[in-house]
């Protein structure tokens, strides 16, 4: 997202700025310097950009070896990230004079983060666990145990959380342990919802995971470039120094690059595979249709001018075509929204841990939109297409116990027989 | 449950006025004198309010029995109903009149979540049911089979249409007001959506699964309400002034002996325990679980000797019932002192007034919410069967996949259970 020009020093300056009383004082500067002036016209402007870049750098050098590490490292920069999100939200409608009344209220926070983390990792890497402790029949049963009741384990600490908040409420701080109750439960559905679709696309294979994001960031960028260069027109009230030139140079960089990157991408193996257990080896499996090249003769002009005769498209691209629309179209609303919500609260940035681009919530706030939407349309469009066989045998064999496995095995046979009988 | 200090002024209906921030302060400074020093014993006008609160009682009573007996699908319509009254209660709570005048179309923003909520939740439930109601017609069958497949595409982007929109009206200096009702709608709407899914998802494993702990629930405020009326001594929690501990734990005790014996009693019906696979409103009939099979305890020696019966017939869902009883009776009064906090935090005397004498729905319901998520999620884990989930795979095979693909399936997978085995 465009940060104002003001934020060159780097902000180590403490978590006070962004306390109500003080933060009061740096906002309306910077909207002055926001109001009039774009990012073209601006002078320092690339100073900034380099420290943008500097960091970013950084950022994508550290993504790309997450990704070559595997599913089970990118999980855990999801979970990481996730817990600095979280440290930040519950940060910023803390008001240090409530709080020193209400000792334990913090620990509150936490204790439903652990729980929701429990709830939604459990969910997702259940079977996959059982997989992978197949070995040892007393770790296999206590693992199994645990999944089966998991539901119950997660209400139950839910609801002694409840309870501890309950017995908490204090005489005059009514008001405000309501407020932070449904502020903690905002930010752990915020938080949670789009990191349980996050790490559910990875386990469907990088490829779902490692192309939204990429989009998002190419989104960003480009628009970043052609508001620097070529922009003229404000696009919205919200966030002042975004350009209907930065919008729409941006939209169409990113839908072409979703094309082609989808072509790259969708050739390895390590991107394209889904992970059935928790090993962190290397993959190997059938890629499915969506991968498979087919090739297109060129219309007659082209083999004149350049040396191909056909082009191959995996069918994966016209599923990107689509991924890239909703991210450029789209996705910049999550921006929006968190601009919205820091003028709102008078907040500068959510934190300061990324020079130059405030803190880790400012860089996901779109990534979150896009994560949503990422696993909806692959569960929608992309599964049934490819449903097979193959697939619900996947399905049975990662998602039911060895015991459910035969319960199943005998009723499809019985089912069946009763079919071939009523036949003839 | 309802403070039940609030009742000796809410003889007469009141105007929603009474409810903004600036009116109500007076009533709760009144009544939080009465709150303090006086306890439901010694009100001297606590006869004239149980006659007002055992009247309306006995009107939902009534009208919920008629629904148990019409049927599944108008106990859902029921609950969506009621649904939409707590919703549309709990939305006009937090508004402020005057910021809302600037703010022309904001109203509609939180019905249009509401919409997307219902038809995301129901969808999910109906997915199952519908198609094994519209198998007749072919047309009918396909369009309504898409309608299923794509039901999550159509609810996201449903939503994500409002927050376009949300984002779009967003307008200067009402920032703030708009973020805190946008929060507030969500909150809402999860809290009423998610106790309503559980609730119609109960419904249809067998009627019993709502009945039983919505009676529960009622038992526990009726069984609190008359011990604090005559023996309550010792104030509870300071949250709810009037409640005490001699009616809690007489409560407590009531309910599970309750809880026991109506257990045996409702189990004996088909019509109650027999779960809906469709959306038919016709007369059920079923092979009875094994939990609603009598089993014949033979009595210790002393009782046999008092009572003139030798064994008595135990349904094993009592044993179920009973730790039902004890989450009733301990830990769903939460519930209602969750909404006793909130009211005190936000300065509101109830949450509406539709029903005289208790207040608005979401003062009956506030209870009910946490025992229906309860119940579900008990049922879930202890009650049902293992083949939950190969049901689902089995209706994914059958729905999905031809019957050459079933057989070439089904000998896969013969295949590699042997290799397991081995």
């Amino acid at each position: 997202m465009q940060k104002d020009i003001s934020t060159t020093a780097p902000s180590t300056t403490s978590g006070r700025i962004r306390h109500r009383k003080r933060s009061n004082e740096v906002i309306p500067e910077v909207g002055k310097a926001n109001g009039t002036q774009l990012l073209v016209n601006d002078k320092s402007k690339y100073k900034s950009m380099l420290i943008r870049a500097y960091s970013s750098v950084w950022m994508i050098g550290g993504f790309v070896l997450i990704i070559y590490m595997g599913h089970l490292y990118i999980t855990a920069m999801v979970v990481v990230i996730q817990i600095f999100m979280a440290r930040e939200l519950f940060n910023l409608l803390r008001r240090a004079h409530e709080d020193r009344q209400l000792p334990g209220f913090r620990l509150l926070n936490w204790h439903f983060f652990f729980t929701a983390m429990l709830f939604v990792y459990g969910r997702i890497l259940s079977q996959r666990l059982v997989n992978t402790v197949t070995s040892d029949m007393v770790l296999y049963r206590l693992v199994s145990g645990l999944i089966k009741y998991h539901t119950v384990i997660c209400y139950s600490l839910y609801i002694s959380g409840f309870m501890w908040f309950i017995l908490t409420l204090k005489k005059k701080m009514y008001k405000y342990q309501f407020g932070q109750y449904a502020w903690t439960h905002m930010i752990l559905i915020v938080v949670f919802g789009q990191s349980s679709f996050t790490v559910a696309s990875i386990f469907e294979g990088i490829f779902w995971f490692l192309l939204p994001a990429t989009l998002i960031v190419i989104n960003d960028i480009a628009a970043y470039f052609f508001g620097f260069f070529f922009g003229r027109t404000p696009l919205i009230k919200l966030s002042p120094k975004k350009t209907w030139e930065g919008f729409i140079g941006a939209s169409v960089t990113t839908i072409i690059s979703a094309f082609m990157l989808a072509n790259i991408m969708g050739r390895s193996q390590w991107l394209t595979c889904p992970r059935k257990d928790l090993s962190t080896g290397w993959l190997h499996c059938d890629p499915g249709p969506l991968f498979k090249p087919e090739s297109y003769p060129l219309p007659g002009w082209i083999p004149h001018w350049f040396a191909w005769k056909e082009i191959s498209i995996l069918p994966v691209q016209w599923h990107a075509l689509c991924l890239g629309l909703f991210a450029s179209i789209i996705a910049p609303f999550g921006g929006f929204f968190a601009s919205g919500f820091k003028r709102a609260f008078k907040i500068k940035d959510f934190g300061d841990s990324i020079p130059g681009h405030g803190g880790i919530t400012d860089r996901m706030d779109c990534q979150m939109v896009m994560a949503v939407f990422a696993y909806i349309y692959h569960q929608s469009f992309v599964v049934p297409e490819s449903l097979s066989v193959e697939m619900i045998l996947d399905q049975i064999l990662i998602n039911l116990t060895f015991d459910e496995q035969q319960a199943l095995y005998w009723r499809l046979g019985e089912i069946l027989q009763q079919g071939i009988l009523g036949k003839s | 449950m309802r403070d039940i200090q609030t009742d000796s002024n809410s003889s007469s209906p009141k105007t929603p006025n009474v409810r903004l921030r600036r009116r109500s302060n007076e009533i709760p400074a009144e009544i939080s004198k009465l709150n303090g020093n006086y306890l439901l014993v010694n009100d001297k006008y606590k006869y004239k309010s149980m006659w007002i609160r055992a009247y309306s009682s006995l009107w939902m009573l009534v009208s919920v029995s008629l629904i148990i007996y019409l049927g599944h699908l108008y106990i859902w319509a029921m609950v969506v109903v009621i649904q939409i009254f707590m919703a549309s209660e709990l939305f006009n709570l937090l508004r402020r009149a005057n910021q809302d005048k600037r703010l022309p179309k904001f109203k509609f923003l939180n019905w249009h979540f509401f919409f997307t909520a219902m038809l995301f939740v129901y969808g999910r439930i109906l997915s199952q049911q519908l198609v094994n109601t519209v198998t007749s017609d072919k047309f009918l069958y396909r369009f309504v089979s898409n309608l299923i497949k794509y039901q999550m595409v159509i609810c996201y982007f449903l939503y994500i249409a409002g927050f376009v929109w949300f984002i779009l009206s967003l307008k200067k200096r009402y920032y703030k007001y708009q973020f805190g009702q946008y929060a507030w709608t969500h909150m809402i709407l999860i809290v009423v959506f998610t106790q309503s899914a559980f609730t119609v998802a109960n419904i249809f494993e067998g009627i019993f699964w709502f009945i039983f702990p919505a009676s529960l629930i009622a038992m526990n405020d009726v069984g609190a309400y008359f011990f604090g009326f005559y023996f309550g001594r010792t104030p509870l929690i300071k949250l709810s002034p009037k409640k005490t501990w001699e009616g809690f734990i007489g409560a407590s005790v009531a309910t599970m002996i309750a809880a026991f014996t109506f257990a045996n009693f409702l189990g004996r019906f088909q019509w109650l325990t027999c779960p809906r696979k469709d959306l038919s409103t016709s007369w059920l009939q079923c092979d009875t679980d094994p939990i609603f099979k009598p089993e014949y305890i033979p009595l210790p020696g002393l009782l046999s000797h008092w009572l003139p019966w030798k064994e008595i017939a135990v349904l094993p869902v009592q044993w179920h019932a009973l730790w039902m009883g004890l989450f009733a009776s301990i830990i769903a009064p939460f519930g209602g002192f969750f909404a006793s906090g909130f009211k005190r935090a936000f300065k509101i005397k109830d949450f509406g007034d539709s029903i005289p004498g208790h207040g608005g729905f979401t003062d009956r319901m506030d209870c009910q919410m946490v025992m229906a998520v309860f119940v579900y999620i008990y049922h879930q884990s202890f009650v049902v069967g293992q083949d939950y989930s190969v049901e689902m795979l089995l209706n994914q095979i059958m729905r999905n996949l031809g019957s050459e693909e079933q057989l070439a399936l089904y000998t896969k997978l013969g295949k590699i259970l042997q290799e397991r085995r081995l």
